[in-house]
Order: structure tokens, then sequence, then C-alpha cells
């Protein structure tokens, strides 16, 4: 502990300050250290569902935005082993979804194609699955392409419409999980509320009508400048 | 409907948190959970629709649809095919006129593929509306069809077909008990309230010491000290404590807990008197799977009979002050809820997905209390241990692993059933006491566990060595071990995975298909190297136990029987590709009608 009252941790050899019930995600950002993550989302319970920002602490994996920082924490993050395995599982996302992103209305936004371009990964390593996924266009200013979701629970966990969940999982298993819109909820909703649910999705799976491609490709947020690099700038 | 749904709802005072309650009575009163059903939950539940459905869909034994007003789940796990699953499956569905995994147009009959429903000493086996049928033939499948057509109640069928019903008090089944060897702790002498008066002449510290000194470790799997446990959730505070006890054993292979359940219920419940007065819990829930649904009014009646003796409710056995009480809570079919934090949540009335962890259960568990979840076994040996002492229950079995354990046997032997035996055991010392020979493996702890081949036997069964929940199952030298064992259970880690976790989720259905790539001999040594290279990836990357486990039945394969994989792959390519073209093009020459002319090209 320092004299701030801070709780004192260090990652991959960086000094670091925390507070109190802290996330190492959240607090590694605070220090300018970023590490990815596709589910997490800052000031909302974490799901530890990616997997991805997986980091050892003390010598064991734990996902860094689960797991709340202690004082005198010793944290690898950008070494061999964690980064082979966060690229495994960007692969693994690939190939368990249909990603088309040269034609993604989210193509430069996307956080799953940012961090494979921030890992260099070509090709995925795993063949493609090509699963049957389900489109639901009924709603007037959103959309839904199961093709694009990786099922990280960002929406699940923060699209509300009068105080209900209008995503949800449905069904369980490696083929036959996918997320869900409530029809009902979903046809509620404003289009900024539309633009806001797209925005929380890390991929191009959710999607306001009418917008794809305003922003022209080349000029969005992950065009220039690799994920993370805000972060890594303080 | 209306009206019955929502006085359904009302039974449980609109709680959110009973919605498995809720949606079991729906279930069975209409075999599905109609469309209207899911409004009005959502409407009085405040909840939405789809919020509604994620819960009813994650449960293998809830449905949207009909599943037949006599709904057959015949199990179809490896070990029932080892006894001649497949005729009973083709009987039946000759005789009803379907194919598994639909129901009759009238609504009458379902057939069902069901995962291991714990009756693998005597597959096939089947739950009808609740009943089980137990080592069925086509000849008693067909009489099954033929009572349902006359129209005849489900326990009436039973009894026609079944060789033999056991009775006691208000069960009565045709599941034999099938119990082969019985050791001093469990089936020792024992006399109800006697444990749980020298438990309360103790402080509850004193209690907690004394199953600490037991070195007593959770006999679902994983073994973590129990004694430590209690002291945990002792540690965490709060005015409000849950004890739970895990009865939702779903490993394949696994039984004996049914055997428990069966046989020694006043043992278990007194089991859980103890614990609730060692961590100062008020409220204890049993968490019983849906295969056993069976014994629900059977452990119902004895809990009955305790409250009458004063074993439950206020002022236990005169110990001013000491109330304590237990409810069964039922599953509904989902492997991934035997985890501890899986199964609080399906308590809740959610999907049964683990949760991340810290916090603990001891810390935050049921409603989000300081809960201890304990195994049934488990809470059973805290009764010995408490009447008969510490020392004398550490000088059964070995250091690390003190006391006996209960194994469930099945496959290729004489004598399937429960055994309880001094760990530290060797295989081979088992495979002869049930009468195995010509053994080609062993799965040990079921397919999460490991899968040895015979250069193990001299090993012992023991947290130090061997470690398993209890299930084994011997596999004969005449199995195909790669398709009959291991590609079915990676088939069945796939459809029970709760999906959370990207890896467990998705992996291991990278990992099946690799498997059938060699499976169908398209395979090479490359494919091999990068079946085992990838199979390592999920064991620390998932969330839960059964994440961190759902690539052993490959892994473990790999590492003790890679002859078998060598014997399918082609030796003299370095790549090879699964694509079939004659396959592809198949329905497009169909249309055109051509003959596919792949050799040519």
């Amino acid at each position: 502990m320092n004299k701030n009252g801070k709780l004192y941790f260090e990652i991959d050899g960086k000094p670091c300050y925390a507070d109190e019930g802290q996330s190492i995600i959240d607090a590694a950002k605070a220090n300018g250290v970023f590490i990815p993550s596709l589910c997490h989302v800052e000031g909302v319970k974490p799901a530890g569902s990616c997997r991805i920002c997986n980091v050892k602490v003390n010598g064991r994996v734990m996902t860094a935005c689960t797991t709340p920082v202690e004082d005198g924490m010793v944290v690898d993050n950008d070494i061999p082993e964690l980064i082979e395995l966060r690229k495994a599982i960007i692969d693994v996302l690939f190939v368990s979804g249909n990603h088309f992103c040269p034609s993604c209305e989210k193509s430069g936004n996307c956080e799953l194609q940012a961090l494979a371009y921030r890992y260099q990964i070509m090709v995925p390593r795993f063949p493609y699955e090509f699963p049957l996924k389900d489109v639901d266009a009924s709603a007037e200013h959103i959309f839904h392409d199961a093709n694009r979701c990786i099922l990280c629970k960002r929406c699940i966990r923060t699209i509300m419409k009068e105080g209900k969940h209008v995503f949800a999982y449905q069904g369980r298993g490696g083929e036959h999980l996918q997320i869900v819109m409530d029809k009902e909820l979903a046809s509620l909703l404003t289009e900024q509320e539309a633009q806001e649910a797209m925005e929380i999705c890390p991929v191009g799976a959710i999607l306001k009508k009418e917008q794809g491609f305003i922003v022209p490709i080349g000029e969005r947020k992950f065009d220039k400048v690799p994920i993370g690099s805000d972060i890594e700038k303080q | 409907m209306t009206e019955k749904i929502q006085s359904i709802i009302r039974k449980y005072s609109s709680d959110k948190y009973r919605m498995m309650d809720i949606l079991l009575e729906i279930q069975e009163l209409y075999h599905h959970i109609p469309e209207q059903a899911v409004e009005i939950l959502a409407d009085q539940l405040d909840l939405s629709r789809v919020d509604v459905e994620q819960t009813i869909s994650f449960y293998h034994f809830f449905s949207l649809e009909p599943v037949g007003k006599y709904a057959i789940y015949l199990n179809n796990s490896p070990v029932a095919h080892m006894y001649g699953r497949t005729e009973v499956a083709r009987a039946f569905e000759e005789e009803v006129g379907i194919s598994f995994n639909s129901a009759t147009v009238d609504g009458l009959i379902g057939l069902w593929d069901t995962a291991d429903i714990g009756m693998s000493d005597q597959e096939p086996a089947a739950i009808i509306n609740g009943t089980v049928f137990t080592e069925l033939d086509p000849a008693k499948a067909r009489k099954i069809i033929q009572g349902i057509k006359e129209g005849k109640k489900v326990a009436d069928i039973a009894e026609e077909i079944a060789d033999k019903i056991y009775s006691k008090g208000l069960l009565r089944t045709m599941v034999k008990n099938n119990i082969h060897a019985k050791g001093s702790v469990l089936f020792g002498d024992f006399e109800l309230e006697n444990a749980l008066r020298k438990a309360l002449d103790k402080t509850p510290e004193e209690v907690v010491e004394e199953v600490k000194a037991s070195n007593l470790r959770g006999r679902g799997g994983a073994g973590f000290p129990t004694g430590l446990k209690w002291e945990y959730c002792r540690a965490s505070g709060g005015d409000e404590v849950f004890l739970i006890c895990n009865a939702d054993e779903g490993e394949p292979g696994t039984f004996k807990e049914r055997v428990i359940l069966t046989e020694l219920p006043r043992m278990l419940f007194e089991g859980m008197v103890i614990a609730g007065y060692a961590i100062r819990a008020k409220q204890g829930i049993l968490y019983l799977r849906y295969e056993y649904r069976y014994l629900k009014e059977h452990l119902e009646s004895i809990l009955q009979g305790m409250r009458e003796m004063n074993l439950l409710g206020k002022d236990i056995a005169g110990k001013s002050g000491f109330d304590f009480d237990i409810r069964i809570q039922l599953g509904a079919g989902s492997y991934v809820c035997g985890e501890e934090s899986g199964l609080i949540e399906s308590m809740e009335g959610k999907r049964g997905e683990p949760r991340n962890r810290p916090p603990f259960p001891v810390q935050s568990g049921y409603l989000d209390k300081p809960s201890v979840v304990n195994n049934v076994e488990t809470l059973c040996k805290v009764v010995p241990i408490l009447a008969n002492g510490a020392d004398w229950f550490k000088s059964v079995g070995t250091k690390e692993s003190t006391g006996t354990k209960l194994l469930s046997i099945s496959g290729d032997c004489k004598n399937p059933g429960v055994y309880e035996m001094e760990w530290g055991m060797t295989i081979n010392e088992m495979l002869e006491m049930v009468g195995a020979t010509s053994v080609q493996g062993v799965k040990v702890g079921g397919p999460s566990g490991n899968c040895i081949d015979s250069t193990h036997f001299g090993r012992s069964i023991a947290f130090e060595d061997l470690a398993t929940g209890g299930s084994m199952i011997i596999i004969g030298e005449q199995r195909d071990l790669l398709r009959d064992f291991i590609l079915p259970f990676t088939n069945f880690f796939i459809e029970e995975s709760c999906g959370s976790c990207a890896p467990c989720r998705s992996l291991t259905v990278i990992l099946r298909n690799k498997l059938l790539k060699i499976l169908n001999g398209n395979g090479t040594k490359k494919d091999i190297d990068e079946l085992y290279t990838w199979a390592q990836m999920g064991t620390t990357a998932n969330r839960c136990g059964l994440g961190q486990t759902s690539a052993n039945p490959i892994i473990t394969s790999l590492d003790n029987f890679r002859n078998l994989y060598d014997d399918l792959i082609k030796t003299d390519q370095d790549y090879l590709s699964a694509f079939d073209l004659e396959k592809a093009v198949a329905a497009s020459c169909e249309v055109v009608g051509r003959v596919p002319n792949i050799e040519s090209h």
C-alpha cells in the first residue's frame, strides 16, 4: 500500500496503482497498460466470457476483468504464452461465426477485427465452420445478425427497455447457443437507443438501420491506429 | 390455461428466483411450456420474453415445443450403447412410427435422446414422465408402447414390464441398488441421531475442527477439504447462510448418489443437519437432478419423518435456538449445474452458468449469501466422522485420501454397481473385484477424467494418484474406443457447455471436427499434432471445471492410446483435405441428372 491509500501492483514489471476493489483490467487502463477484451464494459458487472483478457496473476491464469487488484500482486500480461492464447481465442471466434470484414458495416470500428490486426493475424489457424445463423431485421431501427455475433454478452448486460433485457441467450452448447432480440422491446427502441446498442456491440452483430457507410472505411476508429493505442499513449 | 398458470406463479409468490419450480410444474402439466405461459411469466415476473426463454432453453427437460403426453427420454450415453441401446431405440421407433427427437402428430408419444441418467449399471434405461425404466430390450420397448396406446398409466406399465419392483416407503421402482461391496464408513453401523447428539454436545467451531482433523475431502471430484470450506463460510460472517447439498451427479458413468439417496437418506439428512449446525445455516437445500425425480416423494417423506422426530425444525434434538430445515430443489437436465456456482444460479431460477470467482460461494453464494455446497457422499461421511471421531476415519484410506470412496462401476464387467472401498486400491484390484477381463482401458472419473490403458492399471485410486468423483467405465478390448467413447464424450461436452466462455463453447467443436477428420480416414500426422496442441488451449482459459476438462477425452486418449490414432492416418501424405468434392456436388448433380465424374478432374 502506498501513501495515497492506493494498492501497489505490477504488470509486466511496470509499477501500477489501483483503488480498492478495482479490477485488473480497469486499473491497467488507468496506468496506461492495455489488456485486450471483447466482453468488458467499464462500469458494468464483468461477464468474463470472452476470456481474451486472461492474464497471469502470481503465475495463475485469471481473467483481468473479474479479478480485483490486491496489494503486491504481480501480473503478467504481454508475454508470449498469453499472446498465443489470445490469438487462438480470436481465431476461434472468427471460424465459429461468419465474419466478412470487407463488406461489414462495422469494419474499422470492429474490435474483433482490430484485435486481429493488432496481433497480426493473417488467417485463422482453424478451419472455418460456416455455421447457419439467423438474421432479425424485424424492428424499425435496429438489426441483429447472429452471423457476426461473438456471444460476448455486452448487449445482454447493458441494453434495457422499460427495465427489461432486450437481448438474451437462447439455447446452450457449442452448436446451438445464440443471442436473440426481444421482438416487442426491440421495436420500441428509439434511433438513439439503436445507436447506443450498435456502439456497445464489439462487432457487427447489432447495427442501426440506414447507417452503414456514412463514415467511409479508411476513416474509422481503428483504421489508422491499432486498438489500445489511446490507452498506451497516456 | 391462464388461470392455471397464474395459480402456479402465485404458489411461488411470483418470485422469479423460484422460476425452476414454476417452469417444472408448467412443463409437467402441459408437456411443454406454451407460448401463452411464457407471456404470462414475463408479464408477472416483470421480465422480457427472451429472458424467460433463455432459462427454458438452457434445460434439457424444458421445451417450448410439445414433447408428448408420454415423453420417452432414452439414455444415449456410450455405456447405454454397450448394453444394446441401438436395438432398443430401433424398437421404439418402429413401434411408434417416428424417429428419435420428435413427437407424434397427435401429441401422444415423444422419443428423445438424453444424456446419462445415472443408470449405467442397468442400461439401457429410459425416463418416461419421471418414472425410470431399466434393463430395457426391444421386447420391453414394444410392450411399453403397447401399454401407452392402450391408455395405461406409466406406473402400471412399469410394474408390468419389471422383473422385480423394489419398494421403500413411498418409493416403488424397478431401479436396482446393485451394492456389491459395503465398506466400514458409509455402510458401517448407523444409528440415526447418534452423531447429531455428539455434534450438538460440541460447539459449532469444534464440529468444524473435527471434520478438518478427519481430512475429509469433497467426494464430487474436486477433492476440496470439507472442514476448510466450512471454516471459510463461517469467516464470511453474515446473518444468513445456506447449506446446499449437490445431488446433481451428471458425470456420465456415475450413479452412487442415486444409491445413497435410496438407501441412506437419513444419514445424508443427518449430515446436512450437522453441517448446518457447524456453519450456522438455518436453511438446507438438496438440489436433486431431474433424472432422480422419481426419488422426490420418497425423500420428502423421510424429511417429514425427521421433522416429526424433531431432527429438523425448531430447537432440533432439544438444542435450544438451533433451527434448521431442508427443502428439495429439482433441476431440469444440465450437466454444468453440477458445478457449485452453476448449481446456485440454477437454484435462483436462471441459466446454470457457472459464476466468475472471486467471490467464491462461501463468500457470496445463493441469493448472494455465504453458501456451502457439498456433495451427497461428502455430507454422509460427516455422520460416521462425528459418531466415531476423526482418528477412526483417518485410520482408513491413505494419508491424503482418508476414509472410503463409493465407486460407480459400469461397462465391460460381470458385476456393475456401487462399491465402497478404501482409498488406495489399485485399478488391477478393482478390475478383479468387479470381474473384468480383457480390458482395453478404463475411463477414470467419467469423460472429464482420465482415460487409461493397461500400463496404468497398477496405479492407485486416491487423490494423490488417480483422483475420481467415482465414475469408472470399463472398456473391453472388443470396443472401438475412439468412435464409441471419445467422440460421443466430446459431443457430450459440446452439448452441455453453457456457452459463456468462448474457448469451451467453440474450441470443443473445432476439436470434434478434427477428430472426425481423422476417424473418417482423412487424417495425417499433422492433424494428430494439431489436435493435441489445440486441445491443450482450453484447459487454462475457461472459467469452470467443465470447460477446463472438456478436452480431456481427446487429450487423455492421445496420451494413452496414441496407437489407435496412428492406425487411422495416412502416413504417405503430409496434408489431406477433409473436403469431399463428390459429396459437395451430389445435390446439384442429382438436380441436373448427372453422375459426378470426379476421377477425370
